[in-house]
């Protein structure tokens, strides 16, 4: 139902610096490529589609998993990881297939960086209630940008909300990031 | 034999419905929605619902996860239900208290002082 004959998810390897410029990787490529520079990246585009998303999500868990994080930490990737993509996905692109999604990851020993960037209308945070207020708590948005940013060592927004740049430390267990 | 695995399993033990999460995974959105139906309809069934749930498999939720289960607490309340959570792993309960989703619910260590809370 969804098959649109995409040839998105090649990886292709880019520089640091390259995920400044988003618009001249957004054409799909099947291309791989270094580029020197700190830390190489992968960039990777997919439709808006959950399947292609998991696919994408399995392959860099793969590869934090190979660099030996804890348990805590690799939670703690996979669920911020998670919830960017459905954020970008369904709240985003709004399931639009035409629209794509972008991701920029690097995966060192020392740290996990993602980038994820969608075609949506974007958002702001300070708009986005609080969703562990009392008057909150029973309502059903807003915990996927609170898991992130509790999680991740380091969370930024950029593009009017459209991109997501977030990083995690392979420090050794981080105290409990409570919200 | 079903052809893909059931999401949840439901015991009725005297008046408390146990659902039971059979995967280590609550992410999946159709999966999500279909607990949620299911949990809706336990709830319907019934004049004062009385649910357990238990995570004793879930390795892994999102925030859709917990949205789906806001809901069928909501929707419980309505009813003048009961509705426990227990056998959560650390990792997991960390989710429910960052989101302080741990005050809204009634999070027992195991099914035997779950139990024991319904009154």
């Amino acid at each position: 139902m969804v098959s649109n004959g995409s040839h998105g998810h090649q990886p292709r390897r880019t520089s640091r610096s390259n995920h400044g410029r988003a618009e001249s990787a957004r054409h799909e490529s099947a291309n791989t490529s270094r580029a020197a520079g700190d830390t190489d990246f992968v960039t990777t585009v997919i439709p808006s589609d959950f399947a292609a998303s998991r696919e994408l999500q399995h392959r860099i868990i793969q590869q934090v998993i190979h660099h030996g994080y804890s348990e805590r930490n690799l939670f703690a990737i996979k669920l911020a990881l998670e919830e960017a993509m459905i954020n970008a996905i369904k709240h985003g692109n709004k399931l639009d297939m035409k629209k794509k999604v972008r991701v920029d990851y690097a995966v060192t020993p020392q740290h996990v960086e993602l980038i994820i960037e969608d075609e949506g209308p974007g958002f702001h945070r300070e708009q986005v209630p609080d969703p562990t207020s009392e008057e909150n708590l029973c309502k059903c948005s807003g915990r996927g940008i609170l898991l992130i940013e509790a999680y991740m060592s380091k969370v930024e927004y950029s593009k009017g909300g459209r991109r997501v740049r977030m990083i995690k430390f392979n420090q050794a267990d981080t105290p409990s990031a409570h919200g | 034999m079903p052809e893909t695995p059931a999401l949840v399993t439901v015991t009725r033990v005297k008046d408390t419905d146990i659902v039971e999460f059979t995967q280590s995974k609550i992410l999946d959105e159709g999966n999500i929605s279909e607990i949620g139906n299911i949990l809706n309809d336990l709830v319907d069934q019934r004049p004062n619902p009385v649910i357990l749930l238990d995570f004793s498999n879930v390795d892994h939720l999102s925030s859709a996860a917990l949205g789906m289960l806001i809901n069928a607490n909501s929707r419980l309340r309505k009813k003048n239900g009961q509705l426990r959570l227990t056998s959560i792993k650390p990792q997991i309960f960390e989710v429910f208290v960052i989101t302080k989703l741990n005050k809204l619910f009634r999070i027992y260590a195991n099914r035997d002082e779950a139990m024991e809370s319904f009154t």
